[in-house]
């Protein structure tokens, strides 16, 4: 019973991640809804800032999902809903920057600093090879290690 | 050289730290500046009757201010003497009451006084996102009908002599 109690809670509890956009009429074709939802959660919230307007309670995330539903209803792609925003807000305004120009080195500098990293390993790679290989004892070195060997098994 | 390396990096590290830190989250750079303003035609204050239209901007030939504010936004009363200070050097500022109750608009213009030459209602906030507002106050800087510049946030006399003078300075020109 206890269980029972406890994992209904949990359930109910668990349901309160879903609750999107609760705030305003959802669009009645789901599948239209799902859209908006999906576009919504590109879109930054641009008074709190590292909150998509899905997550936000500000008034102009409100206004903004409104928006979306809007131009979803009004028959536009999601292409034509997010360049809306870009128009307004810039680039800013996508949680995802997009790939052009001038955001080309925030884009590659992962790749870029991995291929650094190989060139260091290769290198040190290559230097460590240098100093393992042994060149053959010349005829001193040998007499010291005779000794030495010699030193020990007296012992 | 070996030496070098590490101290470079530390360089440019510290160099990107140093620009991208100094950066403030809040200003949002425009994607308006040099765009004709968007089309909008909005009703007076607690009226149907028209307040002012983006014709009215755009048939203006001297440099004009246009003013987002609300009476429920605190910077608006700390901005709002510099806009009466700036009325009174002869500029001509249209202000647009954003998201605010017609009876709350004119108590605060009643008692703050009137710097505007026009003011207009934006109840449901659209012509405002047409202008990429994300907050208010925010100022735009428009001359023939184009924005030329966009300031968020209260304007304090050192923006308005830094940031606002240069601009307006290079239009008249």
């Amino acid at each position: 019973m206890k269980f029972f109690l406890s994992f209904t809670l949990f359930i109910i509890i668990t349901f309160a991640a879903y609750a999107v956009g609760v705030d305003e009429k959802q669009l009645a074709d789901p599948a239209s809804e799902i859209r908006a939802q999906e576009i919504m959660k590109q879109l930054r919230c641009l008074v709190c800032q590292n909150q998509s307007i899905v997550d936000s309670d500000a008034p102009l995330a409100k206004d903004l999902r409104e928006i979306v539903r809007e131009r979803i209803t009004a028959g536009d792609t999601d292409e034509e809903v997010l360049f809306f925003m870009t128009k307004r807000y810039g680039d800013w305004v996508l949680l995802k920057p997009p790939f052009d120009r001038t955001t080309i080195i925030l884009w590659l500098s992962p790749l870029l600093l991995l291929l650094i990293g190989f060139f260091v390993i290769y290198r040190n790679q290559s230097q460590r090879k240098f100093l393992a290989v042994s060149s053959p004892l010349n005829k001193d070195e040998e007499k010291r290690l005779r000794a030495l060997l010699d030193e020990r098994a007296d012992d | 050289m070996k030496k070098f390396i590490p101290f470079a990096t530390f360089c440019v590290i510290s160099l990107a730290l140093y620009t991208g830190l100094s950066l403030s989250p809040g200003n949002i750079p425009s994607e308006l500046i040099n765009d004709p303003i968007p089309e909008f035609s909005l009703p007076i204050v607690g009226g149907e009757s028209l307040g002012f239209s983006s014709i009215d901007l755009e048939v203006e030939e001297e440099v004009i201010i246009i003013n987002f504010f609300a009476s429920w936004c605190a910077p608006c009363y700390v901005e709002h003497p510099f806009l009466m200070e700036l009325k009174n050097q002869g500029y001509k500022i249209y202000g647009i009451s954003y998201k605010d109750k017609a009876r709350d608009t004119n108590r605060f213009i009643k008692e703050q006084g009137n710097p505007y030459y026009k003011i207009a209602a934006d109840e449901d906030g659209r012509v405002a996102i047409n202008f990429g507002v994300y907050g208010v106050p925010e100022t735009y800087v428009i001359q023939e009908g184009i924005i030329r510049y966009k300031h968020a946030g209260p304007i304090h006399e050192m923006d308005f002599e830094d940031k606002f003078l240069p601009i307006i300075k290079r239009m008249g020109e």
